[in-house]
């Protein structure tokens, strides 16, 4: 309920924009949108988490599995705009090693 | 330092997710009455909803109706936060053993669950668990008010009769 997901595909890359709070109850929304994009052959995915207030352990996790998910499929996953927040989260679990992360794109530019 | 809580707060709610934010948002707003930094009050959030959310996902079977049981005890210097569950225990080694940061390994060794548990020992300044039937998580959060900002809207600590 308390989180906003839009999703444009443009040259075939498909653009996530999130807002708001990625927990344990929004969770399945964003999994119902992100897995089966994963799951197309050759598949583009950039997410821009630049106006997420919120993440937990839940988020990392979907994008933990969303990753393994491109990886298998040959696809690429892309994570951009993260908050001071958020980035540190991925961080201390180690997972800025593993992740495509590009902070350098800011939530304004659209 | 004072020993003895000045303020309790107790709560249940259902072991649902929907509950986890309901949650978060109270634990939230104490840690701001206690005048907690920006960064620090994120911290506890997060610790809270991951305790939370753990009990969502592992303490009850679908059948059971289960709850989550959260007190807060308010110290002069401290935050101590305790999540309890009457479900099925765990052993905590075990488990301890899993988790950890991703450090070295390949995106298939990643697992996409664990990452709790490490996140609140991680975030929080002491973390306890125990229990036999059910899970206890208590976690400590200290007040660093030297390097705080004197906040207007914090309330004082209430006298202890």
């Amino acid at each position: 309920m308390n989180l906003q997901i839009s999703h444009e595909e443009t040259n075939g890359v498909h653009y996530l924009t999130l807002a708001g709070e990625v927990d344990a109850y929004t969770a399945p929304k964003l999994k119902e949108m992100l897995v089966p994009l994963t799951e197309e052959k050759n598949a583009q995915i950039v997410i821009d988490l630049a106006n997420i207030d919120y993440m937990d352990s839940t988020g990392l996790g979907i994008f933990v599995g969303a990753l393994k998910s491109t990886k298998k499929n040959d696809g690429t996953l892309k994570l951009r705009g993260m908050t001071e927040r958020v980035k540190r989260l991925f961080e201390i679990t180690g997972l800025t090693e593993v992740m495509d992360i590009d902070n350098e794109v800011k939530g304004e530019a659209r | 330092m004072s020993n003895k809580a000045s303020d309790f707060i107790e709560m249940t709610v259902p072991a649902k997710t929907d509950y986890v934010g309901v949650v978060r948002l109270t634990i939230s707003g104490i840690a701001n009455r206690m005048g907690f930094a920006f960064d620090e009050i994120e911290d506890i959030k997060i610790a809270v909803s991951e305790a939370c959310t753990n009990v969502v996902n592992h303490a009850y079977t679908d059948s059971e109706k289960g709850q989550i049981r959260i007190g807060c005890g308010v110290y002069e210097n401290r935050l101590e936060i305790m999540v309890v569950d009457h479900g099925k225990s765990f052993d905590y080694d075990d488990v301890n053993k899993s988790l950890g940061p991703v450090e070295g390994k390949s995106v298939e060794q990643l697992n996409e669950g664990g990452l709790g548990l490490f996140l609140i020992e991680s975030l929080m300044d002491k973390v306890e668990i125990s229990g036999e039937a059910g899970v206890i998580v208590m976690m400590t959060k200290y007040l660093h008010r030297d390097e705080v900002e004197e906040n207007v809207d914090r309330t004082s600590p209430a006298p202890t009769q």
